[in-house]
């Protein structure tokens, strides 16, 4: 789970051009909306896009997203329960 | 009244040109994003959402953000500050980028921060969020550089009393190349020295003075 953690922050990172923040500046546990990092709404967009290209998964129900987002250990939850 | 262009950015050939003083030199570009980014930190800019734009937002925020750190608007009503700006490839370069993500179907992946900027006044938006301004604002579109259609059309606001200032100019890239003019243009009465001392010559907006800033040196 650590690995997979470590590896989303990258991938956070990468898909959404945060340039000024390191995957040391992200706890796992933190809000990724509103006071977290602060992400909007077409940051969630690129984080559905981000879990179908890279990780196969689908969100068929967009309500599901407030939960599978709500951080980046939520999100490695999601996968790890999800992945194809 | 003539309006005057109290405050002028020229980003071009690798160089930036503030207020007729070179303020940043690159000899070799790789990419413009490279450029843009080395241009946003040297001139001190906190905006992390800059790093999310396309190359035509970047492009005139940069050269906004370097018009208005030498002239301030805040003494102006939101409503009353205008933003207008033109070019001729409109958003091809982030239409493009966009098409890149589409073309493949077995790679169907559009990304929603890519597909946003597929409109060329986004760049309005931007500038518009980041300084608070709420006054009239167009993006035209020309085959060239046109120094008569952005005079005509800024002026008219003046005249009209639509605006009490505004920034305009041209904010053009297109495969690797970028050309971007931001002039701030405001009445010669709101023009007084914020701190008594005169870095840039104010111009007069019109047709002559336009063309000269567009023009290649």
């Amino acid at each position: 789970m650590e690995e997979l953690i470590e590896k989303l922050k990258k991938e956070v990172i990468a898909q959404l051009n945060l340039e000024d923040i390191s995957p040391e500046d992200i706890n796992p546990d933190s809000p990724l909306f509103g006071e977290g990092l602060g992400l909007d709404s077409i940051d969630a967009l690129e984080l559905i896009v981000l879990l179908e290209k890279n990780y196969g998964i689908k969100i068929e129900d967009p309500k599901d997203g407030k939960k599978i987002f709500f951080s980046i250990r939520s999100m490695a939850e999601y996968i790890t329960e999800n992945k194809k | 009244m003539e309006s005057l262009i109290t405050s002028c950015c020229i980003i071009r050939d690798n160089k930036v040109m503030l207020n007729d003083r070179l303020i940043y030199y690159q000899e070799n570009i790789s990419k413009f994003a490279d450029f843009a980014k080395s241009v946003y930190k040297q001139a001190n800019i906190s905006y992390p959402k800059f790093y999310k734009m396309d190359s035509v937002s970047k492009l005139g925020f940069l050269a906004t953000e370097l018009v208005l750190q030498e002239r301030t608007i805040a003494g102006y009503l939101p409503e009353k500050v205008g933003v207008v700006f033109a070019n001729a490839s409109s958003s091809l370069d982030t239409d493009m980028a966009h098409q890149e993500t589409i073309k493949d179907r077995s790679g169907y992946f559009p990304s929603p921060s890519v597909f946003v900027y597929t409109l060329p006044n986004i760049v309005i938006g931007e500038v518009c969020i980041r300084h608070q301004i709420k006054g009239e604002n167009a993006f035209l579109i020309s085959e060239s550089a046109d120094a008569k259609m952005i005079c005509n059309y800024v002026n008219e606001l003046f005249d009209n009393d639509r605006v009490d200032a505004c920034i305009c100019g041209w904010v053009e890239v297109l495969g690797g190349q970028f050309f971007s003019l931001a002039m701030l243009v405001e009445k010669p009465e709101h023009y007084i020295p914020t701190d008594g001392i005169i870095k840039f010559l104010p111009k007069i907006f019109n047709v002559e003075h336009v063309n000269l800033f567009l023009k290649p040196n």
